[in-house]
């Protein structure tokens, strides 16, 4: 009972201690700060990417891509087919999109994909990330009259009404060429002046090829549409800051435009497929790799393009199937299971289930957090040396206490564990009140870093890095228990040695001590 | 083994080292404390008496002889007898107090209950142990400075709150090293007072070490010691 009773009196009067305990109240407060954004970070990364990719990705390297995806089907849900929640069928190509900017070319590399949108959506949260909210709802490959991105200021008009006014113009335009052509070539022709003319290109014949000329000439924009086609919001935008240090998006293209994509036949002798689409929505995932790689069209029309159905059956084949598991499924022993039944030295398959594909990216989060955290200890475990400083400090203050207690009966265990506790209850404080501004903190952190930013001009959380408005965080029970653990351990480990000096110190010496 | 003998110590030898030379400070005592007495132990400073007292107390082991307290030898007893030799069957009290600065006069009175029970066994106690502690405070005029901290106390005041904690684990011996010797004349006179009226009252035996004869004069037994020796049965004292 004294031990505690003096364990309380010494923390009320020695303001010494509560000084040496700052450090494992910042160290812990931090960590928790860190913790927490790390696995917000984290979180919110592994739905996107979760999100994105379906639980099993079985891949095939072929251009013809298989041959029988239904049979394949059939095998797969033989095989682990109690597993299987849904699955859906595509076709993945390499493929450059090309965009009209200001009468030139933009070309950009992309992975164009064919996929089922109601197959498509149940193993991934592919609809989720469309701007239109109807397309969130119902995946659609049709232009929408209007409506796009309701929630953001910046995002240009766009759909059917954007489409028949660009339309106009350029006719108008055309209009207004042809009557300066003439004009000019009635001065050429009056005139013996051998000035070249100036040759202004209009963006559709940049994109007029002999594949599509005779459509060209009956295809009405105004009222029609190519195939539709979905773009990952980066492979059609660029994000940069204003004078005013604002963040700023603009699009090279919008839902209404036209674009060119430009990607191999299925054929082993692979030619260049040149087609034109209409941008009917686009993609934001937030994960900058998937938003500036990927694009999306029907999977039949792709098969279509590539010429990827069977002359002889009419069979149509795909390069991919995804699956989605049932909940609690264990995503690696269906993989190897896969794995087992079409083995890489018969089949040119790649079979891989989501967390396989961003290995690498989840492996870095892990040893950051985990560096992170080490580093951190660090920190705590040198508070511990000024707590080992302080103790043997309040030790030699306490030497006549100590004679006294031992004069009175207690044991050098007792007065061993007066310390010890002593540094329990330090540890106990000091990481306490680290939880508390820690998790203030964390509660907090947008509001802080926006005054962080304020008083720096520096923006803490970049939003053209990141894609989040805000700083995602998760305070985990577990997470905390363990930094609370581990910072009282150091403060006990740090008050042992004192303790054992004060234990074993000769009670006639303690008493005699000036 | 006479029983009306309390504490009693034979041929004790204690000696001090300093850099390969021994410094002997006892030289072989012989004393025996009587029950219902008051003892004391007079002698100059440096003749060993404190020396002595930290061996009657266990604080100390003797380099020769033994201590018996009731017929128990003490000196050799394991470290947890001893302890609990100090905590039960001793009442010792300083010539600086030596009382706990950060508790209050009461929690130091109770500070030995506190040390001897469990936290558990404390706190199912704690009211009869209160009940208790401020007895003794009041026995020896202290109540109304219950919760005063030492540092707001007199030297008086300081040394009744020490008599009262000595006195909570309700000893067979009070061991006083020196109990008046930081005090002033009418302090300390009325330190020795009470100390008389504890062992004419309660019984209560009493072993006081100090360097003041006139002190040592009011004793019932005194030994005079000098140069590490307690001088013949001659020198000793007899008061009525």
């Amino acid at each position: 009972m004294y031990r505690w009773l003096l364990c309380f009196r010494y923390l009320r009067t020695r303001y010494i201690a509560l000084a040496s305990i700052i450090s494992v109240t910042l160290g812990v407060a931090t960590l928790i700060v860190v913790n927490s954004v790390m696995a917000g970070f984290s979180a919110e990364m592994h739905e996107r990417l979760h999100g994105l990719a379906s639980d099993i990705l079985i891949e095939c390297h072929l251009s013809e891509g298989m041959p029988d995806p239904e049979g394949h089907i059939n095998e797969i849900m033989d095989l682990c087919g109690d597993q299987v929640e849904g699955y859906s069928a595509s076709v993945h190509v390499p493929a450059m999109l090309g965009i009209d900017f200001n009468g030139q070319l933009i070309t950009r590399h992309v992975n164009f994909v064919g996929l089922d949108a109601t197959t498509y959506d149940e193993v991934s949260h592919f609809g989720r990330y469309l701007l239109h909210p109807d397309n969130q709802n119902q995946v659609s490959f049709e232009l929408r009259e209007s409506g796009y991105a309701p929630g953001r200021d910046q995002f240009p008009s766009s759909g059917w009404d954007y489409r028949r006014a660009r339309v106009a113009y350029e006719k108008a335009l055309d209009e207004e060429r042809s009557n300066r052509e003439a004009i000019e070539n009635s001065n050429s022709t009056a005139s013996t002046s051998t000035q070249p003319s100036l040759q202004i290109t209009a963006p559709s014949e940049l994109f007029s090829t002999s594949s599509d000329g005779d459509v060209a000439t009956e295809f009405d924009p105004s009222s029609e549409q190519y195939p539709g086609i979905i773009l990952g919001i980066s492979t059609s935008s660029t994000r940069f800051r204003d004078a005013n240090n604002e963040v700023k998006d603009h699009y090279y293209c919008r839902p209404g435009d036209d674009i060119r994509m430009m990607f191999p036949n299925a054929s082993d002798n692979a030619k260049v497929v040149n087609q034109k689409f209409t941008v009917v929505d686009m993609y934001e995932s937030g994960m900058s790799e998937y938003d500036s790689t990927f694009a999306f069209c029907r999977l039949d029309q792709l098969q279509d393009f590539r010429g990827m159905i069977d002359p002889a059956t009419g069979v149509r084949s795909v390069t991919t199937i995804q699956l989605k598991l049932i909940e609690g499924a264990d995503l690696n022993a269906v993989r190897d299971a896969l794995r087992r039944r079409f083995p890489a030295e018969v089949y040119a398959y790649n079979i891989q289930t989501w967390r396989d594909m961003q290995g690498p990216l989840l492996a870095a989060v892990r040893l950051e957090t985990t560096i992170l955290n080490i580093l951190l200890f660090l920190i705590i475990a040198v508070a511990g040396f000024g707590i080992l400083a302080t103790f043997f400090m309040i030790v030699v203050e306490k030497t006549r206490d100590i004679g006294t207690l031992k004069a009175l009966g207690a044991s050098g265990r007792g007065v061993m564990s007066i310390f010890l506790s002593y540094g329990l209850l330090l540890g106990f404080v000091g990481s306490g009140a680290g939880l508390v501004g820690g998790l203030l903190f964390v509660q907090n952190i947008n509001s802080i870093a926006g005054v962080i930013e304020k008083i720096t001009g520096q923006e803490v959380f970049d939003p053209t890095v990141y894609y989040f408005t805000e700083i995602p965080t998760i305070i985990d029970p577990i997470t905390l228990t363990w930094v609370m653990f581990g910072a009282m351990t150091i403060a006990v480990i740090a008050s042992v040695l004192p303790a054992m000096r004060a234990a074993r110190m000769h009670p006639v010496n303690a008493l005699r001590f000036e | 083994m006479n029983p009306d003998i309390v504490l009693e110590a034979r041929t004790l030898k204690k000696s001090y080292h300093k850099d390969r030379i021994e410094v002997p400070v006892l030289k072989g005592i012989d004393l025996s404390v009587e029950r219902g007495l008051v003892t004391t132990l007079v002698g100059r400073s440096g003749s060993g008496k404190s020396t002595l007292m930290h061996l009657l107390a266990a604080l100390d082991h003797p380099d020769c002889g033994e201590i018996r307290f009731c017929g128990e030898r003490i000196d050799n007893a394991s470290r947890a007898r001893r302890d609990a030799y100090r905590n039960r069957n001793l009442g010792i009290i300083f010539q600086f107090y030596h009382l706990l600065p950060e508790l209050s006069a009461i929690e130091n009175v109770l500070a030995p209950l506190m040390i001897s029970q469990s936290a558990l066994s404390y706190f199912r106690n704690r009211k009869e142990a209160k009940r208790r502690a401020e007895a003794m405070l009041d026995r020896v005029g202290l109540l109304h400075r219950a919760a005063h901290k030492p540092s707001e106390m007199s030297g008086g005041e300081m040394q009744r709150a020490a008599i009262a904690r000595s006195l909570m684990a309700n000893p067979s011996l009070l061991l006083a090293d020196e109990p008046t010797g930081n005090l002033d004349t009418d302090t300390g006179r009325d330190i020795l007072k009470l100390l008389r009226t504890l062992n004419e009252d309660d019984d209560l035996t009493i072993l006081m070490i100090t360097h003041d004869d006139s002190i040592a004069e009011t004793a019932d037994h005194c030994y005079r010691m000098k140069d590490g020796l307690l001088e013949s049965d001659s020198a000793k004292l007899q008061v009525a």
